[in-house]
């Protein structure tokens, strides 16, 4: 089949409806900057999942960063989406307008400069992701040791995604179908998916992030339902990136630096075993990332958590636009680039 | 050398810092009155414009803090259709700045003043504590002739958009730079005088005209499109790109919608004019990777139609377009 021919099943669809739940925040960015959603089905409702690590972030981490960028001789190296996430009363941008140290990083690995030019400044870095990332940080911490800098710190909010598609297979009946997140699957491998599909008898595909690659996805997860096939494999139609495997290197640097733990999901809730954590053998490097689940309350209106696990779409959270705006955002999937009502909203 | 308080003091490290570095590239009847304020004989309808250049590092490829400083502000004044006759400019000079750099900076805004055909009439110099740096700043005057009134508000539907050049380039060289990356990208820095005087000699009569600086297309076609009040669509196949700069886009997760520019422009013209002002601007130095982009419609809001033909509303840019985690 040809795109053409992709795009004309995909909008002429008529079934049932379905849900397919597209988990990476790239993903969401991909299918709005390509107005994959004006081509398609109406009957074909695309869900945001919790794939962005910065939206399912608590605010008592957001509050140890700020606690760090505060302090005397202390600087806090940030990826720039985190800057303007609320915590319990602040944000890093506003700290950081308060005099509070904070640095936006490109490159996690701009520590290590800045730590050997400056040994008497303890740099904290805010290390967000998932297993995509991950592996990033236990090279930093493997190459710190190597050149025999001591003076930098994690503040880890490292989580695994399979735990938390676990969770939303056991609890949110109405998902038909997954797309997985195309980075996370090139470290864990389409295979890794597999017993959760079967499980669950839901169909899971890889895609790549280009439109084409997702519109083929929503191609196949449409047609396995449509064809009521029990699920027995994933599909992977990112070959160019993914393996079955995934990335034995990075499995084997996530093995050797990091461990799993419970991690607070905000929307979900504590997911055991869904954080990574340094390992005890690398405590110097530890800035106190254990224990970070308390979340502020959100107001009453305020619906982050359903809109995470795809219950409802941004536009029927009742402060969606009136008090929850990019430019005033109440909750975290309104402050993020990769946050599905900041996009809604840019993209409405 | 270095710059020291005591060059911003008026006494005798200021005489020979005003002589040797701004006196002898910014020498002109007027200025070298040196009085208290320049006297100048001007009449019709004045377009003045003023803006501040802070940017960081003070040389990139493509050009200076300096070059900004002089084609920002008589870019200002072309968009609105007037000729750019006199600029001024102001110092603020950080302790440590290094003097040749200075005199670098000095010399370039004087070339560039010189090809727009403006004279530098007032200036000031501050010298405050810090860790040499250097922020500019330059307001300016041109005269609007008879007859020529171009505003944000005057599109109408059926009216043709078109873009000048690549989008992307100077934000990208600027990133590249801080960020220590090498590549082939350049600002894109540039007097847009070429362009607006050949589409006024070929007698297109522009509705409306801005340069796609900070902000980007993006929120420049809303700022627009609600003046207007009138729908946008483009074409994103339409938009010129380097290659590099897109690549550069790609890796980072930037959007080039949102970048700045410093030599381009969009401007709006009758549907009747659109293919010859396109023919006009692509025969020009900086304008030759010119496109028309998309058309006037009725209604409001931007909406973008995307390579494979879906729609996308395009809004401002919200927050400061930093690239992402993953």
């Amino acid at each position: 089949m040809n795109i053409q021919e992709v795009i004309r099943y995909l909008k002429e669809y008529n079934g049932p409806e379905l849900r397919l739940m597209e988990v990476c925040g790239t993903h969401t960015a991909s299918i709005f900057k390509s107005g994959i959603r004006s081509m398609i089905s109406e009957k074909i409702r695309l869900i945001s999942g919790p794939g962005c690590p910065v939206c399912v972030t608590p605010t008592s981490y957001i509050d140890r960063c700020i606690d760090y960028a505060m302090k005397d001789n202390h600087v806090l190296l940030t990826f720039g989406d985190m800057i303007k996430v609320p915590g319990t009363s602040s944000s890093l941008a506003e700290a950081k307008g308060e005099g509070a140290r904070v640095e936006i990083m490109y490159s996690p690995f701009e520590a290590l400069e800045k730590a050997e030019k400056n040994p008497g400044v303890t740099y904290v870095l805010a290390a967000v992701g998932f297993e995509t990332t991950a592996p990033i940080y236990g090279l930093l911490i493997r190459e710190a040791l190597d050149r025999g800098i001591a003076n930098i710190r994690l503040v880890t909010a490292l989580k695994t995604v399979l735990p938390a598609l676990e969770w939303i297979c056991a609890n949110e009946k109405g998902i038909d179908g997954f797309i997985c997140p195309g980075h996370v699957s090139v470290i864990i491998g389409s295979d890794a998916y597999g017993e959760l599909a079967h499980r669950y008898q839901r169909p899971f595909a890889v895609a790549g992030f280009e439109p084409e690659h997702i519109l083929a996805v929503l191609y196949d997860l449409v047609h396995q339902i449509q064809m009521k096939k029990p699920v027995e494999d994933i599909h992977n139609l990112y070959t160019n990136a993914v393996r079955a495997e995934g990335n034995p290197k990075a499995a084997e640097v996530l093995h050797q630096y990091f461990e799993e733990g419970p991690a607070m999901w905000r929307g979900l809730g504590v997911i055991p075993g869904s954080g990574l954590y340094l390992k005890d053998e690398f405590a110097a490097f530890e800035g106190g990332s254990r224990g970070l689940e308390t979340d502020r309350e959100l107001p009453p209106e305020c619906r982050c958590g359903e809109v995470i696990v795809g219950r409802i779409d941004p536009d029927q959270c009742p402060m969606f636009g009136t008090g929850c705006t990019p430019t005033n955002p109440y909750g975290p999937c309104m402050v993020s680039a990769e946050g599905a009502c900041g996009i809604w909203y840019r993209n409405r | 050398m270095k710059i020291t308080m005591a060059h911003g003091s008026g006494g005798k490290s200021s005489e020979e810092l005003m002589e040797q570095v701004f006196g002898r590239h910014f020498a002109n009847p007027i200025l070298d009155k040196m009085e208290d304020a320049a006297v100048l004989e001007v009449s019709g309808r004045i377009a003045f414009s003023t803006d501040t250049f802070v940017v960081t590092p003070l040389e990139f490829k493509g050009g200076n803090i300096g070059k900004l400083a002089i084609c920002g502000t008589v870019n200002d004044l072309l968009m609105m259709g007037a000729r750019p006759k006199y600029l001024t400019c102001g110092f603020v000079l950080e302790e440590g700045l290094d003097v040749e750099l200075l005199e670098r900076v000095v010399a370039t805004m004087a070339d560039y003043a010189q090809q727009a055909g403006v004279l530098i009439v007032a200036g000031d110099t501050k010298v405050v504590e810090g860790q040499g740096g250097l922020f500019i700043n330059t307001a300016g005057i041109g005269i609007i002739e008879e007859g020529i009134h171009i505003s944000a508000a005057n599109c109408q539907p059926g009216d043709a958009i078109l873009l000048s050049g690549t989008l992307g380039d100077h934000h990208g060289a600027i990133l590249s730079a801080r960020m220590g990356m090498e590549n082939g990208i350049n600002s894109d820095c540039a007097l847009l005088s070429d362009m607006t005087d050949a589409l006024r000699e070929g007698g297109i009569s522009v509705r409306a005209m801005r340069d796609v600086t900070r902000g980007g297309l993006g929120t420049i076609l809303n700022e627009i499109a609600g003046k207007s009040r009138c729908q946008f669509e483009i074409e994103e196949t339409a938009i010129p790109m380097k290659e590099e700069v897109a690549a550069f886009c790609d890796i980072l997760g930037l959007e080039p919608l949102y970048m700045a520019n410093e030599g381009k422009m969009v401007l709006f013209v009758p549907e009747e004019d659109a293919e010859k002002a396109l023919a006009i601007l692509k025969d020009t130095e900086n304008g030759r990777d010119a496109a028309i982009i998309g058309r006037v419609r009725e209604g409001g809001g931007v909406r973008m139609i995307t390579r494979l033909g879906g729609s996308r509303l395009i809004d401002v840019l919200y927050g400061e377009g930093l690239p992402r985690i993953c």
